[in-house]
This record gives structure tokens, C-alpha cells and sequence, in this order.
């Protein structure tokens, strides 16, 4: 094992560790095999394993439909979208085919499709989005966030074990951006959310790569003197409302941040549920900071003001920390 | 060789003659079941919609009597013979056309959305041309799992074969070479639109080789030649010869539905060898032929609307789903339901 593991890394031996352990398991998608995908997270896994990894036609439609048979017949697909973008096209497919079939039918769908998802600049409007609001929408679908090395493998390792589909939101800015020394042992399991920094005086939720700006705002707020709590939501579906909950019981204040688009998001959702179930928990009006509501724009000058950044995170902390 | 000796031997002319009787049967079956959720739907006994396979009865028998129980099996909407055939019991149609909790899809899902996936029966979403794709992951699994001899059937309709679900799912099988059949009902319309605004080629048949597959055109108001050309179709792809595109043309002798009157099926149609009704031909051919006779077909008519009204009968006795007690989980890991969204908040 080498010594710097990084977040691509850990997709990457989770697949292999998948392979290994489980002989129902294959991947399929575009450039998978001997070129090892677009981002290299099934770099060598063909040569290692022969005959479970598997290059598909530019057809996402079909990619998914095809899952979905292999899943009926007893198999655990992992689907690779090249990009996040284009997992669209396979739509139909994923929330109408493999979302409704055991509650149809009886009959688990034990897919797992892997998103590759969020802003790196120079992506473009089709290179850049999120999109787990939009699955965690339907009903039938696991929708996970990991932020950290550690949780990229032990989620995704869980993804595959699960017996129902999982969309798997994994970060391309974190890709190569975090390492982590080793792979981890154990970990908590998916449907819970992690105090990623204890605080007292204000919640910040997030999740994936909006963890790390949103500790780096913290860590920034230190100096004001406010200590800020962060909580890593992990899986956006299941959501863990009660640890987002028990956070708000200790600061009083609430602020989520999301890089997808604000309608309708994971964000809103988070307010609505703190705000009914929890609202004389509140000591400020919960607040949420999302990406522009327009396309990702492709210039690194409007990319960087598009989405959240650390400094947009902790100017919208310092609002309510003052309110 | 001494098995050969004391297994009844079936002489050619004997296997064409039970191939076809078998095939009218579940034809004759599927109209009478047809025709009683007609009648239901009238009376208001069925909710939703209705969706007969008026006049494609014969291509769907041969469709079902070609496939063995091991084989995997789409079926649309116009597919009440093939299911019969492939060993759909009708008590599953009524139940899942009536609701029952009994019935397969226990209420959650209805009328033509049936089957038994587990079983290779696979049950259609609405979406037209996504369950190509599903029998092909079906195939390719079992590749994966050393299982040989499997034939797949996916059924759709001349519509369906402008959806990019068609196109992309052929091209799947034929780059993995799976033993798909891909039969296409080019019965005149889709929904009301005719074929000249659906395509413009001069066959669906035409679309075959572009893709690398075999296609294979057929008459489908003719027993005989949906027998011969399904089955030979379903035996080429048996036989590790890829994918095969069956394209039958008929005439839909009903509505969409049965809430459509088709007062846009032009008359021309209608009197064309096109619009003759393939159960009418199919009888008329066996009584010409001397396979069956006259008083044979009417014990098989009278003992299939016996068996079909007991079966309602019996459904129209049994529990409706009861929503207080019903599971509202969407997911098989109930570990991970989401308790803060029961009763929609």
C-alpha cells in the first residue's frame, strides 16, 4: 500500500476490494477497462481481474438498463458515468427502471452508479454539475456524499453491499486534492452523519467537497473568536436528521452548504427539517449558501464565483454569528 | 440410440400440427381474457387503463411457444398470448388488472405492468424501449455466469423504435452479441400517429444491418409464417448467431386502449390483407387443414372462458390492498428508510 492514499485512490482499491471479495461484482462503462477510465479509477482493475471489467458504448441509457438486467439475474454491477453530467441520459433508467423495481416487484436492484460530480474550473456547463438533489428526489435511490478519503472507500465498499440502487456523488475536485495515509478499517456506516469539527456557536452542514471549505471557514472564524461546529452529512439519502438536529440543540444556528443549484436542494431540504421539527431550537433564521442558479460557467474568474467558497462560507457564518 | 426407440418419435408433420394447435390455444385464450377485461373496464370494475392485443395474437403466441421456461421474457402491451404462453398463469393478469394483493405487483403496479423477474418474466415500465436493455443485462449476466442456451425476447411496438432507448440497447447487444430477439409489432399506429410521421425508412426491417443485426420480416395476420419466422429467429439467436430483429407488420384491430374509440385507423387499412383478424385465419387454416375440428375448438373456447371467469370470481373475492397496512418503503435495505419522511414529512 502506498504511503499517500488519495481520494481517487480509495475509489479505486474499494473496486478492487469489491472484485476480490465478491464474485458478483463487474464494472461497466465508458473506457473502464484497459484505459483504466477517464479519471483512472479503474486504472489496472481489468488486467487484475479479467473478464469483470468491461468497456460499454457511449450509451448510458443501456449502461443502466443493463444493471439493472445483470442485478435481476443475481450480479452487482458498478456503473461507471464517465461524468456526473451525463448520467442524464441514463435517467430514464435510473429513476424509473432501477428505482421502482423492488417496490414493484419485490425484487432487490443492487446497483451501484458512480457519479463523478462538482466543479473543477475549465469543466464547463457540462463537465461540472451535482446532481444528487435530482436522485435523492426518487424514491427507491441511496444517494451518497463522501468528503473524505476514508469514507470514498468505506462507502463505497457499503454502496456495493447494499441491496439497493446507490448513486454515488464522488468529488473530481477531491479526486487528487485529499490524501489520507491509510486505508481505514472500519468506519461508521452509511445513514450517519459525522461531527467533522466540534463548535458551540453556529452548525455548518455540508457535505463532499463543501466539508473541507466549510472547515477551512471555521478554521478562519477561530481568530473572531467563534467556535464553529461542522457536520459532514455522509449520505444526502438516507439524510441523518437527527445528528443535524442534536448539532442545532447545542449552537442555536443553522447554516448548510451545497455546490448544486439552490432550488429545491439538499440544503433547502435540511432548513425545512430543522425549522419543523426543530424550530425552537433556533436562535437566528437558518440559512443556506448554494452555487449561482445558472450553468457552471467555464472561466476559472466566474467558476470560482459560482460556486461556495470558503470565504462566501464564512462571510455567510459571520451574518449569523452577529445576528 | 435405444432412448430414440422408446421415446414416442413426433413425425414433422405431427410437430407442425402441435406447434400450431398449442400456439391457437393460447391465442384463443388471450382474446377471451382480452375481451373479459374489456367487459370489466365497461363496467367499471378495472381502474386505469385497459390494453388489448387485438390482431397481434398470433405473432405473440409464436413468440411464447418459442421461448423455453429458462429464457427471459419481455413482454409489452399487446402480449396477453406470448405470456400465456411463456407460463404467465391467468390468474396474475386478473389479479394485477383487478388490484389484488394477492397478485404479483400487489396493487403497487398494474393492468400490463406484470411479471416475475426472478423468474425471467420481466415486468414493463411505460417508458418504450427501456426493458431492451434490462433482458440484455439479463443475458450478459448469465454469460457471466457460464449459463449457455438462453434466448432473450423483448417486445415493442413501430414506435418504440424511434426511442434512443432502442437504438442504443440493439447496439449493446450486437457489440456483445446476445442472444436477443427483438420483436417489433409494426401495427399501423402508435397511439394515433401513423407510421409515415413515425419513420421513413421503407421497412423497420431496414434498420437491422445498419445496427449488425439479422433481421427478419413477417406477416403477422399469418400463424404459420409468425411459427416459422419467430421460431427460426429464436433459434438462430439459440444458436450463438447474436441478435435477430423480428419486424411483423398487422393491423391493431382496437384503440391504444380501451378508452381509445381508433376513429383514425383509415378504412384502406381496415380492408387490407393487412386488417384481417389473425385469430379468424389462424381457425380457418386448422379447420382447412384438418389439424383440429369445429366441435374441438368450441370445448377449447368454452373451457378457456370457464377458467377465466372463475378467476375473476375468485379475485373479486380477495383482499384490495389496505393502505394502513401497507409497507410505504421504497427500498430493500430498511435500515436506511427514512424515518423523517414518513406520511410525506
Amino acid at each position: 500500500m502506498a504511503t499517500e492514499i488519495t481520494y481517487i485512490d480509495a475509489i479505486r482499491e474499494a473496486q478492487a476490494h469489491a472484485l476480490r471479495d465478491d464474485p458478483r461484482v463487474f464494472i461497466y462503462g465508458q473506457d473502464v477497462a484497459a484505459f483504466g477510465g477517464a479519471f483512472k479509477a479503474t486504472k489496472n482493475l481489468a488486467k487484475e481481474f479479467p473478464g469483470r471489467v468491461f468497456d460499454s458504448p457511449i450509451s448510458e441509457d443501456a449502461m443502466v438498463g443493463m444493471a439493472v438486467g445483470a442485478a435481476i439475474e443475481g450480479l452487482r454491477p458498478i456503473i461507471e458515468m464517465q461524468f456526473a453530467d451525463f448520467s442524464t441520459v441514463g435517467f430514464n433508467q435510473i429513476v424509473n427502471q432501477a428505482a421502482t423495481l423492488f417496490w414493484r416487484t419485490g425484487v432487490p436492484c443492487p446497483i451501484t452508479v458512480r457519479l463523478p460530480f462538482g466543479g473543477t474550473s475549465g469543466g464547463g456547463p457540462f463537465h461540472s454539475q451535482s446532481l444528487e438533489t435530482i436522485y435523492a428526489h426518487y424514491p427507491g435511490l441511496i444517494v451518497l456524499t463522501p468528503a473524505t478519503v476514508e469514507d470514498a472507500y468505506s462507502m463505497l465498499l457499503e454502496a456495493v453491499a447494499i441491496d439497493d440502487p446507490v448513486i454515488f456523488c464522488e468529488h473530481k475536485f477531491l479526486y487528487r486534492h485529499l490524501k489520507a495515509e491509510k486505508l481505514p478499517s472500519e468506519a461508521l456506516p452509511v445513514g450517519k452523519a459525522r461531527i467533522a469539527r466540534v463548535g458551540r456557536d453556529l452548525t455548518i452542514v455540508a457535505y463532499s467537497a463543501m466539508v473541507q471549505d466549510a472547515l477551512e471557514a471555521a478554521n478562519e472564524l477561530v481568530a473572531e473568536g467563534w467556535e464553529v461546529e461542522v457536520v459532514d452529512l455522509r449520505s444526502v439519502k438516507p439524510l441523518d436528521t437527527d445528528t443535524v438536529m442534536a448539532s442545532v440543540a447545542r449552537t442555536g444556528k443553522l447554516l448548510c452548504v451545497g455546490e448544486s443549484w439552490p432550488w429545491g436542494g439538499v440544503t433547502a431540504e435540511v432548513i425545512a427539517r430543522v425549522a419543523s421539527e426543530g424550530y425552537g431550537l433556533l436562535d437566528a433564521p437558518p440559512q443556506r449558501l448554494n452555487a449561482k442558479d445558472t450553468p457552471v460557467p467555464y472561466h476559472p474568474n466566474l467558476w470560482a464565483a459560482h460556486r461556495p467558497t470558503v470565504r462566501a462560507v464564512a462571510a455567510a457564518a459571520r451574518k449569523i454569528l452577529r445576528s | 440410440m435405444l432412448q430414440a426407440v422408446t421415446e414416442p418419435r413426433v413425425a414433422p408433420a405431427d410437430a407442425v400440427r402441435e406447434a400450431h394447435l398449442a400456439a391457437f390455444r393460447y391465442m384463443l385464450r388471450a382474446r377471451l381474457l382480452d375481451d373479459k377485461f374489456a367487459a370489466l373496464y365497461r363496467t367499471g370494475k378495472i381502474h386505469g387503463g385497459v390494453f388489448l392485443g387485438r390482431g397481434q395474437e398470433a405473432l405473440s403466441a409464436a413468440l411464447g411457444v418459442s421461448l423455453k421456461k429458462s429464457d427471459v421474457f419481455a413482454p409489452l402491451i399487446r402480449d396477453a398470448a406470448g405470456r400465456l404462453a411463456f407460463g404467465e398463469p391467468i390468474i396474475d393478469a386478473v389479479r394485477t388488472y383487478l388490484g389484488s394483493s394477492l397478485g404479483p405487483m400487489r396493487g403497487r403496479d398494474g393492468n400490463v405492468h406484470r411479471g416475475r423477474p426472478r423468474e425471467g418474466y420481466l415486468p414493463m415500465i411505460s417508458h418504450l424501449g427501456a426493458m431492451i436493455s434490462v433482458v440484455n443485462g439479463v443475458l450478459f449476466a448469465r454469460r457471466l455466469k457460464k449459463i449457455t442456451g438462453t434466448v432473450g425476447a423483448a417486445c415493442l411496438g413501430d414506435g418504440a423504435t424511434s426511442t434512443g432507448a432502442f437504438h442504443e440497447a440493439l447496439n449493446q447487444a450486437a457489440v456483445e452479441k446476445l442472444p436477443l430477439v427483438l420483436v417489433v409489432a409494426d401495427n399501423q399506429y402508435a397511439y394515433s400517429t401513423p407510421t409515415d410521421r413515425q419513420f421513413a425508412c421503407e421497412s423497420l426491417a431496414d434498420k437491422g444491418p445498419g445496427y449488425g443485426v439479422t433481421a427478419h420480416s413477417v406477416d403477422a395476420t399469418d400463424l404459420t409464417a409468425c411459427l416459422k419466422i419467430v421460431g427460426g429467429a429464436v433459434a438462430q439467436a439459440r444458436a450463438g448467431n447474436g441478435p435477430q430483429l423480428v419486424v411483423a407488420r398487422l393491423l391493431r384491430l382496437c384503440g391504444h386502449g380501451e378508452h381509445d374509440d381508433a376513429n383514425y385507423i383509415v378504412s384502406e387499412l381496415k380492408n387490407s390483407p393487412l386488417g384481417r383478424d389473425c385469430l379468424k385465419v389462424a381457425e380457418e387454416f386448422l379447420l382447412q387443414n384438418k389439424f383440429t375440428d369445429a366441435a374441438q375448438l368450441a370445448v377449447w373456447r368454452s373451457e378457456a372462458i370457464r377458467e377465466i371467469e372463475e378467476a375473476v370470481a375468485q379475485v373479486q373475492r380477495e383482499p384490495a390492498p389496505d393502505p394502513y397496512a401497507e409497507n410505504w418503503s421504497a427500498i430493500a435495505s430498511e435500515h436506511l428508510n427514512e424515518t423523517h419522511l414518513e406520511n410525506g414529512h
